[in-house]
């Protein structure tokens, strides 16, 4: 990579990676440095990847379902979310009212749990270390209502084509409850530590700009959108699995930095738990399976779905030939399609603000890399 | 529920059952760019054009200025080796201001090179390099055009039907890992 050209005279190029605890993963950038200003970054990946598309043209419907588990391994239930919506809409099917209530529920509290990984790493990198172990205590709430769920905290495949594989645990309202009231009082905790905190607001604030423009031209969704003042989440703009039910706002920020991102994930997790809250008081009776043929064989045709992701639009582009199997699956990472707004936001940004842009950006490298 | 519809039990190589599209949108598109329009049509409610590959970066360049599709969520590409055209580069748009999503498609021979969309959307840049990486389709002009998930030195393109998924370059991973294959 450091060839000639690349370099002139004054300028320094800088490994950063690929084992390097602040890039989330095995993430290699190249910076190039005029002392201590970043002129430059060049983004290598794929050190985890899996051929997980082409896995799945060798596997039938049912059988790939677990793998999207293993691409964004923090957010797994999202990543189900948005397969099983997939191939329903290609089988033409709808997940009972029931099922649908309760993936929102496990969906919520999945966000919630992305979201304390990314809080909590993120002030790591900045150098706070108490917020970390905050955040993965509460993290555990969830995680454990995950476990009694379906028997898994990570990789939880706890959804399937046409509903879910297991009724509701006994407690499970309760669990869910007791989650929302202990969780709202620890995020003002968190607020406490960080918001005011004056190395923590110095540290983030007109950092990493990215405006509504270059998101929209980089195509960066999520909360990185939202922070630059774009009241766009796919929840409410086109909603699915009966999102349009429930009272929400959507957060958005005002400076398009660092900062602002830091605000707008915070009231995102208040507000899923306003979502949780009037999903669980409300769980329809009935059954929680829909009417699904044994063998998955959706009619030759293609679809594109997508939801929002914790880190933003997640899309599933599905192509099928009338077999058991897909003819194509493509995966619309959002991590990936937000790292490349990396360069735009680093562009003469300080070299240890690198950390706190790619900890901003909240990327999970087993969804870029797939 | 509604039954899923049944797949057609006939051997012929069946068709995506789409229906033309009909709206304000493909028929103004119809309209002013006629001759670089193959297809306007519909399916499970989703629209898609099929446009000719020389014209592609024109066509998203009036769709991005006259109806905002300001926003390029996906690009990818779809291969069928028994086709003349082998590969279909598929572009998922969608529009802020109009809530709205579509999909244009062109259908390229191997080997055949399209104009890159970078010009129009800079998101594009990293989805071509993974189409390149992954099919071996390149893309002309583009700025930067290298793999961007396998190693720069792999050889052939996974996601081509004609490459197994056991297949691998063992040439590289005995170079590269010092092992003599990976499988």
């Amino acid at each position: 990579m450091a060839e000639a050209t690349f370099l002139d005279s004054t300028e320094l190029v800088l490994n950063m990676g690929p084992q390097h605890p602040s890039t989330h993963g095995v993430l290699r950038v190249i910076l190039k440095l005029d002392g201590e200003k970043v002129r430059g970054t060049d983004c290598i990946m794929g050190y985890l990847h899996r051929g997980v598309e082409k896995i799945a043209e060798n596997r039938t419907y049912t059988m790939f379902a677990p793998y999207v588990d293993r691409m964004d391994y923090v957010a797994a239930v999202s990543n189900g979310l948005g397969y099983v919506l997939a191939v329903e809409k290609l089988l033409n099917v709808e997940a009972t009212p029931r099922a649908a209530a309760i993936r929102v529920i496990l969906t919520e509290l999945n966000r919630i749990a992305s979201h304390l990984l990314w809080l909590g790493t993120h002030a790591l990198d900045i150098g706070a270390i108490t917020p970390l172990f905050y955040a993965l205590r509460e993290r555990e709430g969830a995680l454990m209502i995950f476990e009694k769920y379906c028997g898994a905290r990570l990789t939880t495949h706890a959804f399937r084509i046409g509903g879910l594989q297991y009724e509701l645990y006994e407690g499970f309202e309760k669990d869910v409850t007791d989650f929302c009231d202990m969780f709202i009082p620890k995020v003002d905790e968190y607020e406490e530590l960080l918001t005011t905190n004056r190395i923590w607001v110095e540290r983030l604030t007109n950092v990493g700009i990215l405006t509504a423009e270059d998101c929209k031209a980089y195509g960066v969704t999520g909360p990185v959108l939202r922070a630059a003042g774009v009241k766009w989440d796919l929840r409410k703009a086109q909603p699915y699995s009966g999102y349009e039910k429930y009272d929400f706002d959507i957060p958005t920020g005002k400076n398009a930095d660092t900062y602002d991102r830091y605000t707008v994930r915070m009231e995102e997790m208040r507000q899923s738990v306003r979502i949780i809250r009037q999903a669980v008081a409300a769980i329809p009776e009935g059954p929680i399976m829909a009417k699904v043929p044994k063998v998955i064989k959706p009619p030759v045709g293609e679809a594109y779905v997508s939801i929002e992701a914790p880190k933003g639009e997640l899309g599933y582009f599905i192509v099928s030939d009338g077999s058991t199997q897909p003819y194509r699956i493509r995966v619309r990472p959002p991590s990936l399609i937000n790292l490349q707004a990396l360069d735009c936001m680093c562009k003469d940004a300080l070299i240890a603000d690198v950390v706190a842009i790619i900890g901003t950006l909240d990327i999970v490298l087993g969804e870029i890399d797939r | 529920m509604a039954e899923p519809p049944k797949p057609a039990a006939a051997k012929a190589p069946v068709k995506m059952a789409a229906t033309p599209w009909e709206a304000e949108l493909p028929s103004q598109l119809k309209a002013e760019l006629a001759d670089r329009i193959v297809e306007a049509a519909s399916y499970l409610g989703q629209n898609f054009f099929v446009v000719k590959p020389a014209a592609i970066v024109e066509v998203l360049e009036y769709l991005k200025l006259e109806f905002d599709f300001d926003y390029l969520a996906d690009l990818t590409a779809v291969h069928y080796p028994k086709e003349e055209e082998q590969f279909e580069v598929v572009y998922t748009l969608y529009s802020f201001a109009r809530n709205e999503r579509i999909r244009l498609k062109i259908r390229i021979k191997d080997g055949e090179k399209p104009e890159t969309v970078t010009c129009v959307y800079l998101t594009a840049n990293w989805l071509e390099r993974e189409v390149f990486d992954m099919f071996g389709i390149e893309f002309a002009n583009h700025p930067d055009m290298r793999r961007l998930l396998m190693p720069d030195e792999w050889t052939g393109h996974p996601l081509r039907k004609d490459y197994k998924i056991l297949e691998m370059d063992n040439r590289w991973v005995q170079e590269n890992l010092g092992i003599e294959s990976g499988q």
